[in-house]
């Protein structure tokens, strides 16, 4: 149970147009107020357990977001927030966009909606509660992902 | 034995009560803010989960320096609890918080070393201020022990006024409350991420929360120091203390480390200054 009382997020985007980002910080304003449920937007991935992820992944960022994913301590999980971050979205041909978040990480619940509205955020966030607990209770741990060079698209 | 029963009930009374006193701080702080703000026991399940979580370090000394800082505020507090040399009571203190700006150090992370030099500039104004609260004390009572201080009947406040109020600044220094919070903040998504604690995680984390809470109530001991001959004015006035540095770290912002640095060198210095001139003119005894 003390997984799912409190909660802290870090927020991470790589590409997102900052729609989803507006509404990701809209959760935490009197009007929504998530720190009733004890969610801290907490800034440092040693300390997070959920990781809301926005945007669609491209090349330049696949580093960075694979690098934070691998310092959140055990048990974690990853919330992809929007249209972008859970299939590529309106981005998913461009030429330097990888896909969605979960052609890089696993990825435990989605928020569909381009942008999601803050309802929808907070109820992926309260979703992925339950996750964390039956991570912790099975003991699963996340797989460390490996860091590549420079990728190099296929179709450059 | 009388002596061992008090150690152990402040050893688990105190974090209970900083702990509470750590909700009541969120709770106000949310309802301050228009929120309805999280329950009044989160920092308890916060601690809890954190303890829960795997525990990730940069380097082997870190979570080291951590227990250090926790073990430091302990013997703090139990040594203000037996009334023993209030010099010697600052001087253990201080080895507390030098354990953490060393561990913020240690890890080498850009953000903890910001805070680190930050809170070592914290300790260069606010460490004054203490000596000079301490000097009050042997000016009234003669000796720097804290039980010849509680054997008398009037209360320190009425001959150190302006040591008070320096105190009450020292006081939101020392809880790293706004607008003095800048070595580490609760605040983890602004520019300094989690200052000094930014490379901790898990128990290690949880290690420094916990001393947290006993600071809260050391803290808010050297507050209850000013009406010690009667206890329940004295708590009434640690507990208002602690509640006006809420409103204070609600309704300021973060200033920089040269603003605080001057405040506390101009201003709480000659005030201290001149509060230690009067008492040493007039040669007053605390009865």
């Amino acid at each position: 149970m003390s997984l799912a009382k409190s909660p802290w997020i870090i927020h991470v985007n790589v590409n997102s147009c900052n729609g989803c980002d507006i509404e990701v910080v809209a959760c935490l304003t009197p009007l929504y107020d998530a720190e009733r449920f004890g969610v801290l937007n907490i800034g440092t991935p040693k300390q997070a357990d959920i990781m809301v992820v926005t945007g669609s992944v491209n090349y330049k960022s696949v580093n960075v977001l694979k690098n934070i994913y691998n310092q959140i301590p055990d048990p974690k999980v990853v919330l992809a927030v929007g249209a972008c971050a859970s299939t590529g979205g309106i981005f998913h041909d461009c030429y330097n966009v990888i896909g969605g978040v979960d052609q890089v990480i696993p990825v435990d619940a989605y928020v569909p909606g381009c942008c999601p509205r803050p309802e929808a955020i907070l109820d992926g966030v309260v979703a992925a509660l339950s996750i964390l607990e039956e991570k912790k209770k099975g003991n699963i741990k996340g797989k460390e992902v490996k860091l590549k060079g420079n990728e190099v698209p296929s179709n450059a | 034995m009388n002596n061992i029963l008090l150690a152990v009930l402040v050893l688990i009374g105190a974090p209970i009560i900083g702990c509470l006193a750590s909700g009541v701080d969120r709770k106000i702080t949310a309802r301050l803010q228009g929120r309805v703000g999280p329950p009044l026991l989160q920092p308890y399940y916060d601690v809890k989960k954190l303890l829960s979580k795997d525990n990730m370090v940069v380097n082997a000394s870190q979570n080291f320096y951590a227990v250090v800082y926790l073990v430091f505020i302990i013997l703090s507090l139990l040594m203000l609890v037996f009334e023993q040399d209030f010099l010697m009571i600052i001087f253990v203190y201080t080895v507390a918080s030098v354990a953490l700006i060393v561990g913020g150090m240690s890890t080498g992370s850009p953000y903890a070393r910001v805070g680190s030099s930050r809170e070592i500039m914290a300790i260069l104004s606010y460490e004054p201020v203490l000596i000079l609260y301490a000097l009050a004390i042997y000016l009234l009572t003669g000796t720097f022990k804290l039980s010849a201080l509680l054997d008398k009947s009037s209360p320190l406040l009425m001959y150190t006024p302006l040591i008070f109020i320096a105190m009450i600044v020292v006081l939101n220094i020392k809880l790293k409350k706004s607008p003095f919070d800048y070595s580490t903040s609760h605040h983890g998504h602004q520019e300094l991420v989690k200052g000094m604690t930014t490379e901790y995680s898990g128990p290690g984390f949880a290690t420094i929360e916990i001393a947290h809470f006993y600071e809260y109530v050391f803290l808010t001991g050297l507050i209850f120091l000013f009406w010690a001959s009667n206890p329940i004015i004295g708590v009434l006035i640690g507990i208002i203390a602690y509640l006006l540095v809420i409103v204070i770290d609600n309704i300021t912002a973060r200033v920089y480390w040269q603003w605080m640095l001057k405040l506390s060198w101009s201003v709480l210095l000659i005030i201290s200054i001149v509060n230690i001139a009067f008492l040493y003119v007039s040669g007053a005894q605390l009865a």
